[in-house]
């Protein structure tokens, strides 16, 4: 009871967190351990089943099938085959996969190489290092084709089923693309085949096959797997394949629920689904649950033969050519979602009789839309099969709808039902069963279709909406390319040496070493690489004041990093990197980090559970992402959620996140942080001290190296003044481009010039003196004399404030004393006023006229130096 | 009728040399040095895909934006420079965020997400696209772009610094070559700048002082009056502009040019002289005069609110003397109708023998009246349930102001005058 309030719960927030229905999937393992590793405690299998709950399909895939793989952007699944299935000592389901790439996971610079147009269903045979290729078997979404083709060969024109069919021309490396070497081609081609002959064979034996079905329930009931059916596979991969939502579906339950890791657990929440499915589906379920039961009493009517003909059908997965009349439309996948609730139930009965009642049941009774003729006061046996009426329900009509269009589709459906479909049908005259079983392939295909479509329509509005530019409006620029035009005239490069030498003091120039931070930079590079060798997350904060190297220092250990990893001697990493300064608002961090990790653009909001969930699931083929977070302080919001995040998902088990933040002050997690954000910062600390005068000198005469533009002792003169004063290393760079541009005015001929110490202090002084002085000697005379006035007046009153009027009378006596005509009063305002502009005074707003309050903005010492020099 | 049209160009060419100060056409004084260094750092910019900030500071009419136009003038004259430059000129009165400031980069820039004059996207959005436009360009082959900033202390205040930082941030970084140019008159600017704003800002000031003396002062004042050498009727041109030399020696002249040029430096306040004197000139009075210059020169100078108590009649005269002796009394201390009415009182039952009694709404009247012209100013903001008589005010004139006024104001009573003199003389 306990179980199922909680799960009512859970459930319910679900629905919340997103609105879209969630469908549960069971993994479970397909046939018994081929071999078992003592040591390691690890069993391999040869396939998998993949149970949809709501769906109640069955997918059952085995070691060499081609299989798409949860990723990082929901649209866009990873391709893989599926090398090796084993379960490890903690019960953790693994497969071993061998990767594709689409050309999306390319780097954008190199897919140049190509040189061809890429279609969206081709993918590249991966044999870039690095990736993981043991993903959590819970990551597998259903199978797919991949068709080798060799480089001319044109992709063949396929209208049907585009999302399951890829083609593989070329193998991708990381650096080059290659043609596919014989022998994978051919493996690739075997593994195809293999699919192939065992469709084939299923088919042929079908006399033997006739038993085959009812051993196999019984056998996936009791989960004794002692002989595991490849038909009952088949079924799984045909369905699956014609679920073309699928994955999505799985994205947003895997969203909501990345809670529930292992099967065992979802298993149990699955048993007592039924109080949230009755819940959920209202009437239509009821009505089946009582359905259901009707089904169970009935008296058998059918053999089991005729189930399994049908069952053969499914198992070759041809879509038949022949136009199928309606009525018998709705027999649909009955087959595999039996299959399903045997297994759910662990019921002992036999299910035969079910199966061929129930579809005797659909038969007769499927045109009818009232099932009203079935209640019965019976208790309903509550099973997850009791959503199986709802299902053919509505599909039933959408298939209705549909059908026309689809028929065209199936005509032009995969080769090998083509060749098939001719003794499908001898098959069925032999078993002169009243229903052809083309058909209900046929409804069955009709019927996922559609549903997969309306799915995705429901699920993903926001997704699919937001992934297509909207090509057809013109008007709205969605797509513009950020650029700025182009030159017109080349750049002319420096002629002397004083322009060379400002072009390489210049603080963009990007030096070829960074000097004096050797420390640091040792420092952050061993935590990154270490993290990244680990494949772990973690965070680093780094401060100091401005242009101490922090940001170029960083940059320096990204480029390294990236330098190893292209020689293979690191594991591959993505590099993000977002500026507080750079963001609007805090929030919009997550969807520029979103961005530049999968290209989707979306809102804040949902940017950031996309984030969540990126780090704390799973990713199979993810790379580590190194975020350096710049201007950290300004990511500061009131509830501080943006730092908590980021500053949590490095602490997640599957983030393989590694975090630099950058900021000014030492103290900021103290400072501005709340415990919990700054307990998960971390203490892996760094701070950048200000650079003292030689280590400025150094990084002067290292950027100087080989031009011969400044004198020692001028580069020693600026160093020190900076180190002085701030420490900044811009300043001091700018301050030695200044005084390049002195050197230059002074010099009149065209004689080589050294910058000398005079040319250093004169830059020294523009920019480190105070305008103040200057401002006041240049004042007019009426000026400087109220500036006397107000000296005058504070020292009167004692107070360093003073009304226009007192300084005013002040301002008239001072006059009289030196002869001059007294303003009057309207000029003295507008002289207070044009000092106020200035800010040499500070001044009230001016509409209180006589009795504004006006003080000095600089010392009364400065105001009578400046005054007395005259 | 060709006297007349000449005066029609003369009027023309002096307006508009007077009125448009930005005016690149016109002439820079006293700023070579900077000319020289905005220029050199501009071309700099263009011709080597330089990246820079600088700020331009000096006082109001200090020529700033002329400096500026001129330089721009001269660089687009260059060959190499010629639509190699892009500019965007912001103003902080205009832009008073970021989010409208990107905007108008944006549509000054004409980016891609620019149609017409409407920019497409969100704040977030257009800084986005904005940076990642900068950013993708290089040294060498983007077209450097010039940020004119006027006002600059303006955009000082907006959140975060933002706009300023990255401006200074793309100057300080290897992406496309952007000088930026603040004008400001603060002198205090680089102290309002953020820490991390202030380090990436490349703290080259170019100060503009009007730092001439008197003689120049004059050349600019001949120099401004004088008319071009392309002037249609070359005798007349000839006879104007000896006169303009006269005047430039005349001792006259030069008092009211020196006066002026103590009160104030800026060539603003000298464009609105010479713009009062040049307006006198008619056919019927064909040359500048001294007297001219001396009459513009009273009318520039006179105070404002004086001029207001020669329109006031006696009584509201007598009520403002009757606040004077109230300040002198009270040492400067806020004041209410109904003190004025007793002082007003007291001048009349004892003093006055021309003024008639009024009654005590008519001098209410009157009070207001002065309130209304802001001669007297309330200290709070009168509220409906506050008697008016009880109101506190002050007095926005100073006593010499009044003293002033009333001997120019016409038939003033004797005593009233003697009143004024002193408050104690009816004792």
């Amino acid at each position: 009871m306990i179980k199922k309030c909680l799960f009512i719960c859970f459930s319910f927030s679900l629905g919340i967190m997103n609105t879209r229905q969630q469908s549960k999937l069971i993994y479970s393992w397909y046939g018994k351990p081929l071999g078992s590793d003592r040591k390691l405690r690890t069993s391999h299998y040869k396939g998998i089943l993949i149970t949809s709950e709501s769906s109640k399909t069955e997918t059952c895939i085995q070691l060499g099938d081609f299989i798409l793989v949860e990723g990082v952007n929901a649209d866009q699944p990873y391709v893989a085959q599926l090398v090796d299935l084993y379960e490890d000592g903690a019960q953790h389901k693994h497969a071993v996969v061998q990767w594709f790439c689409r050309l999306e996971e390319i780097p954008q610079n190199q897919r140049k190489m190509l040189k061809r147009d890429i279609s969206a269903q081709e993918v590249f045979f991966d044999q870039v290092l690095g990736y993981d290729t043991d993903i959590a078997a819970e990551t597998i979404i259903k199978s797919i084709m991949v068709i080798p083709l060799h480089l001319g060969e044109e992709l063949p024109v396929i209208t049907l089923n585009k999302e399951q069919t890829f083609y593989v021309k070329q193998s991708w490396d990381g650096k080059c693309f290659k043609v596919l070497s014989p022998d994978t081609f051919s493996k690739l081609k075997e593994a195809n085949k293999t699919r192939g002959v065992i469709t084939n064979s299923s088919k042929a034996s079908i006399p033997s096959d006739i038993f085959t079905p009812v051993k196999k329930k019984t056998e996936s009931v009791v989960r004794s797997a002692t002989k595991p059916k490849k038909i009952d596979m088949e079924i799984e991969s045909k369905h699956s394949s014609s679920k073309s939502s699928l994955s999505k579906e799985r994205h947003s339950q895997r969203m909501a629920n990345n809670d529930i890791k292992t099967p065992t657990a979802r298993k149990k929440l699955e048993l007592n689904s039924p109080t949230r499915s009755k819940g959920r589906l209202l009437g239509y379920e009821v009505l089946g649950l009582l359905d259901d039961d009707c089904d169970a009493t009935a008296p058998l009517e059918q053999s089991a033969t005729k189930r399994k003909v049908k069952f053969t059908n499914d198992i070759l997965g041809s879509p038949p050519k022949i136009p199928c009349s309606d009525d018998k439309s709705k027999s649909t996948t009955q087959s595999a979602e039996h299959h399903q609730s045997d297994i759910m139930r662990l019921s002992p009965y036999t299910k035969v009789n079910d199966f061929s009642d129930e579809d005797k049941n659909l038969q007769e009774k499927d045109d009818v839309p009232s099932l009203g003729g079935y209640q019965s006061s019976q208790s309903p046996v509550v099973t997850p099969r009791s959503r199986r009426r709802c299902v053919q329900k509505t599909s039933a009509l959408i298939a209705e709808q549909i059908s026309m269009l689809d028929q065209e589709d199936f005509l032009s459906d995969s080769d090998s039902s083509y060749s098939l479909s001719s003794e499908e049908k001898e098959d069925d005259d032999d078993d002169d069963v009243p229903c052809t079983p083309e058909k209900k392939t046929k409804s069955n295909r009709i019927l996922s279709t559609p549903k997969s479509s309306r799915k995705s329509a429901v699920h993903t509005p926001a997704k699919t909406l937001r992934k297509t530019p909207l090509k057809g409006t013109p008007r709205t620029p969605r797509n513009a390319t950020p650029e700025i035009p182009r030159r017109i005239q080349a750049t002319q490069e420096p002629a002397s040496v004083l322009e060379e030498a400002r072009l390489r003091l210049h603080v963009s120039a990007i030096p070829e070493s960074l000097p004096c931070r050797e420390e640091e930079f040792q420092d952050i590079y061993n935590f990154v690489e270490s993290k990244l060798i680990d494949g772990t997350g973690g965070c680093m904060y780094i401060s100091g004041v401005p242009g101490t190297g922090k940001t170029a220092t960083v940059h320096e250990v990204i480029r390294c990093l990236q330098q190893a990893a292209e020689n293979d001697e690191l594991p591959p990493f993505q590099f993000v990197e977002i500026n507080g300064m750079k963001l609007t608002d805090p929030h919009q961090a997550y969807v520029q980090i979103l961005e530049f990790l999968t290209g989707q653009k979306v809102t804040a909001t949902h940017a950031a559970v996309l984030l969540a969930k990126l780090f704390s699931t799973p990713g199979p083929k993810r790379k580590t992402t190194v975020l350096i977070v710049d201007e950290l302080d300004l990511l500061w919001t009131q509830k501080q959620n943006v730092m908590y995040n980021l500053f949590d998902w490095p602490t997640q088990r599957h983030s393989k996140l590694i975090i630099l933040a950058i900021a000014n002050t030492m103290d900021l997690p103290e400072r501005i942080m709340m415990n919990r954000v700054a307990s998960r910062l971390g203490l892996t600390r760094m701070s950048f001290q200000p650079y003292t005068y030689k280590q400025l000198q150094q990084i002067v005469s290292s950027r100087l190296k080989g031009v011969k533009a400044f004198e020692e002792d001028a580069v020693q003169l600026v160093s020190r003044k900076v180190a002085a004063l701030s420490g900044d290393a811009r300043r001091c760079l700018d301050i030695c481009r200044r005084a390049t541009e002195i050197c230059e005015f002074a010099r009149q001929k065209r004689a080589p010039e050294m910058v000398r110490m005079a040319h250093v202090t004169e830059a020294i002084d523009e920019m480190f003196s105070s305008p103040y002085v200057n401002a006041i000697r240049n004042a007019s005379l009426h000026e400087q004399i109220f500036l006397k006035a107000i000296l005058a007046e504070f020292r009167r009153a004692g107070v360093e404030e003073a009304t226009v009027q007192q300084i005013y009378h002040h301002h008239v006596a001072l006059c009289r004393m030196e002869g001059l005509q007294s303003p009057t009063v309207s000029e003295t305002m507008a002289i207070c006023s044009r000092l106020g502009a200035c800010r040499l005074l500070l001044v009230e707003a001016s509409s209180k006229y006589l009795h504004m309050r006006v003080r000095l903005n600089l010392s009364q010492d400065d105001v009578m130096y400046a005054l007395r020099e005259e | 009728m060709h006297l007349a049209r000449n005066y029609f160009w003369v009027q023309k060419i002096l307006r508009e040399r007077f009125c448009h100060h930005f005016c690149a056409a016109g002439k820079l004084f006293g700023m070579e040095q900077q000319y020289r260094h905005l220029l050199e750092l501009l071309r700099r910019t263009t011709v080597h895909g330089e990246s820079n900030s600088a700020l331009v500071i000096g006082p109001r009419g200090s020529g700033k934006t002329a400096l500026l136009n001129h330089v721009l003038k001269d660089l687009r004259e260059m060959t190499q420079v010629r639509e190699n430059l892009l500019e965007v000129h912001l103003n902080g009165l205009l832009q008073t965020n970021d989010k409208v400031a990107l905007k108008e980069i944006t549509r000054q820039l004409q980016l891609e997400n620019v149609v017409g004059d409407k920019v497409f996207g969100s704040f977030a959005e257009n800084l986005a696209f904005l940076l990642e436009a900068l950013r993708k360009g290089n040294r060498t082959s983007s077209c450097p772009i010039l940020f004119v900033l006027d006002e600059f202390d303006l955009f000082v205040h907006h959140k975060n610094q933002s706009l300023l930082y990255n401006l200074f941030d793309i100057s300080q970084s290897a992406q496309t070559p952007v000088t930026v140019i603040g004008l400001t008159c603060r002198q205090d600017i680089l102290e309002l700048l953020e820490k991390r704003v202030k380090s990436r800002f490349s703290h080259r000031q170019i100060y503009l002082m009007n730092s001439f003396d008197f003689k120049q002062y004059i050349k600019i004042f001949k120099n401004q009056l004088s008319l071009p050498a392309e002037f249609p009727d070359e005798p007349f041109a000839q006879k104007w502009n000896n006169n303009v030399q006269h005047l430039s020696e005349d001792k006259a002249v030069q008092d009211v040019l020196q006066k002026l040029f103590h009160h104030s430096k800026d060539l603003r306040s000298l464009h609105l002289l010479l713009m009062l004197a040049v307006s006198a000139v008619t056919v019927h009075h064909p040359l500048l005069t001294a007297a001219d210059l001396q009459e513009a020169s009273r009318q520039h100078s006179t105070d404002s609110k004086a001029n207001i108590v020669h329109g006031l009649s006696v009584l509201e005269i007598c009520l403002i003397i009757a606040m004077k002796h109230l300040n002198e009394v009270y040492d400067g201390e806020p004041f209410n109708f109904q003190m004025v009415y007793n002082e007003f009182q007291k001048f009349i039952q004892r003093k006055a023998h021309s003024m008639y009694n009024f009654e005590k709404p008519v001098v209410m009247k009157a009070f207001e009246h002065l309130l209304q012209l802001e001669l007297v100013q309330p200290l709070e903001r009168p509220s409906a349930r506050a008697q008016r008589e009880f109101l506190l005010l002050k007095l926005l004139l100073d006593s010499s102001q009044i003293m002033e006024a009333l001997q120019l104001y016409p038939n003033c009573p004797t005593d009233v005058k003697q009143w004024a003199a002193s408050s104690l003389s009816w004792l």
